[in-house]
């Protein structure tokens, strides 16, 4: 219990600090950016709406903490600003709309990467000098190498625009209707398709590589070779023995490894015109519709924080001696 | 210290020896067995020899619009031109002058910071240390993509020297926390409680006994924060946050992909940027390894080990 109270405690700090460097940033930057964006959208905007513009970016006579607790406030209450871009429709409605794209697309793919990637680690380690283990961790270094929007690009010129074996855009085909039926499923699976491979391939070698270090590492313990001298099966030494311990350092890096394939996921959606966080962030960054680019920072930062806490806590579950001191 | 003296004095001895030669023959070692260290070595080699004298390798401006639009290779343009009729092997020479600058600034910039915000906080103990791992893990797992994008929005069409100092800026916190935790048990070794009782200052303690002992460990930071930082530039500049007249690997992915070469068929246009990038990164991984292997005896004695999970699973 200790142990939850202190990630939770860890989960607020953190959400804190995302929203701290939010507030920050814009009144920090040289030139005030804020003053050049409200510069170009008068006489567009309402005067409330410009009223309230120059209040979420600082340019009034508030002193800083009085505007500091008026833009936590509204934080919490949800009340994110108006987008310039699809003005005057809110912030928080086009990350409602675009954030169930991201998180569907980056989850389902984060997962696969993640198993797929474990299982290649303890297969390589396993084998270990065998024709696998020289061939995969070179690729896997390769891979992670590479710019997810350029495999992207890369991905949908030859599978989607050569070959035409996949969409080159969008989420769902155009014909169809969002509803709850069978062809609009498939539908929304066949155009997930590449991109999610785009970041299968792309976050893949990371884990590869970390479960199989750690995997030799505990190959070479000693009660591995106990198990073997006492003749357990191959299958049972690998998985039941090796494997299951060697997962557990594999997880400690999950939250950093997700805010990057997150980031990845980001540029991918762009390649793909996926309708996902990513690609509205494109559109508030060419428009410089700061308030929307705000908004998808916190929600992109406050869900890998808040998933990244789960993990946290489920790896408490899975090893006592993370949960701090007591266990040790 | 709750070692007794005796059994570590062993393990302390070797880092004492090796300073300055047996390193290259420890280097040699490593060379004649693995290949990889030497096979990213050159790769790194060439594309910094391009950048360097791509004056040598092409007859054309990398900028100028002199020829016909959309050509694919040929003998006058080894990778054809793009939509403005500008040459893209030129690009692609010179692209690699910014492009790599501004990975191996930002790269040295993070590693500088990650040396003194691990290691100091950490050899100086106490509330700063405290404060200083609480601020680090909180930078861990905020996303630096999207807190890059953000920043470099708000500067107006940022240039390659404002991109280098807020990758550095922002990619420190994964180096620090390595560092940290390698200062805090080689701190409690015996080489070190030694040579403070022999009197030497604290400063000379951390620099002169601490800091040898972690500089594979530092190498390796360098490497991957050099790797992160080409691979953020790009995608900075890929969405067009970066300047889009300077002539880097990024902004050329950035024109491929605004005028349109994946529906023309370009495939010269977008193929040889990313590749660079990618081959960049293997070369830079590639070193690594033999890094690893040059540091992984007294890494194995410091028990860090499963700092090298999160580096894999990071990358």
């Amino acid at each position: 219990m200790r142990f939850v109270g202190q990630r939770l405690g860890f989960l607020v700090l953190s959400l804190w600090a995302a929203a701290t460097i939010n507030f920050v940033l814009p009144r920090l930057m040289p030139g005030n950016p804020a003053v050049l964006m409200i510069g170009r959208f008068k006489g567009q905007l309402s005067a409330r709406a410009l009223h309230a513009l120059k209040l979420q970016f600082g340019i009034t006579h508030q002193p800083l903490w009085h505007q500091y607790l008026i833009y936590l406030g509204n934080l919490v209450h949800g009340n994110w600003g108006l987008s310039l871009t699809y003005y005057p429709v809110p912030v928080s409605r086009i990350i409602a709309e675009s954030l169930p794209w991201t998180l569907g697309l980056v989850g389902v793919s984060t997962m696969l990467s993640v198993l797929i990637g474990l299982v290649l680690g303890v297969y390589t380690a396993w084998h270990r000098g065998g024709s696998w283990d020289s061939v995969l961790p070179t690729m896997a270094t390769f891979t992670a190498a590479i710019p997810y929007f350029w495999l992207g690009t890369l991905l949908l010129f030859v599978l989607g625009y050569l070959w035409h074996w996949f969409p080159l855009a969008h989420s769902y085909s155009t014909s169809l209707a969002p509803s709850l039926t069978w062809a609009f499923a498939v539908s929304v699976l066949y155009h997930a398709l590449l991109p999610a491979l785009t970041i299968v391939v792309s976050s893949m070698g990371g884990w590869l590589l970390g479960m199989r270090n750690n995997m030799i590492q505990t190959l070479g313990e000693d009660y591995v070779m106990f198990g073997e001298a006492r003749g357990l099966s191959d299958r049972r030494l690998m998985v039941h023995y090796a494997a299951r311990n060697a997962v557990l350092p594999s997880m400690t890096g999950f939250g950093m490894a997700m805010g990057f394939v997150v980031g990845g996921a980001l540029l991918t959606e762009i390649v793909f015109s996926y309708p996902g966080v990513g690609y509205q962030l494109l559109a508030a960054v060419q428009n410089e519709d700061y308030p929307l680019m705000q908004g998808i920072f916190l929600i992109i930062a406050f869900s890998v924080l808040v998933t990244n806490f789960f993990v946290e806590i489920l790896y408490g579950r899975l090893d006592p001696r993370t949960r701090g001191g007591d266990a040790q | 210290m709750s070692t007794p003296l005796g059994s570590s004095m062993t393990t302390s001895h070797p880092t004492y020896a090796p300073k300055h030669q047996p390193r290259w023959q420890v280097w040699m070692d490593i060379v004649r067995r693995d290949k990889r260290p030497v096979w990213g070595l050159a790769i790194i080699l060439f594309f910094v020899g391009l950048a360097v004298f791509a004056p040598v390798f092409t007859p054309y401006s990398p900028t100028a619009t002199a020829f016909t639009p959309m050509m694919g290779p040929s003998a006058r343009h080894w990778l054809g031109t793009t939509a403005s009729g500008q040459d893209v092997w030129s690009q692609f020479v010179y692209g690699g002058r910014i492009s790599l600058s501004v990975g191996f600034a930002s790269g040295f910039i993070a590693t500088v910071l990650a040396v003194a915000l691990g290691m100091l906080p950490a050899y100086l103990g106490g509330w700063v240390d405290t404060l200083m791992a609480t601020v680090t893990n909180i930078m861990l797992v905020i996303p630096g993509l999207p807190l890059l994008i953000v920043i470099t929005a708000y500067v107006h069409q940022a240039g390659p020297l404002t991109i280098a100092i807020v990758i550095g800026l922002t990619g420190w916190a994964w180096g620090a926390r390595i560092l940290r935790s390698q200062t805090l048990t080689l701190s409690r070794r015996d080489f070190v409680t030694a040579s403070r009782l022999a009197g030497e200052s604290r400063w000379r303690v951390l620099v002169a006994e601490i800091l040898p002992n972690m500089l594979s460990l530092v190498v390796a930071n360098l490497v991957f924060a050099t790797i992160g930082a080409i691979l953020a530039e790009a995608s900075l500049e890929f969405l067009g946050l970066g300047n889009p007249s300077a002539v880097t690997w990024g902004t050329m992915l950035f024109w491929a992909n605004s005028g349109g070469a994946l529906l023309s068929g370009a495939w010269w246009w977008i193929v040889p940027p990313g590749l660079a990038i990618a081959l960049v990164g293997l070369g830079l991984a590639l070193v690594n390894f033999g890094v690893d292997q040059l540091s992984n005896p007294r890494l194995r004695l410091s028990r860090v080990r499963p700092s090298k999970a999160d580096k894999g699973a990071v990358r």
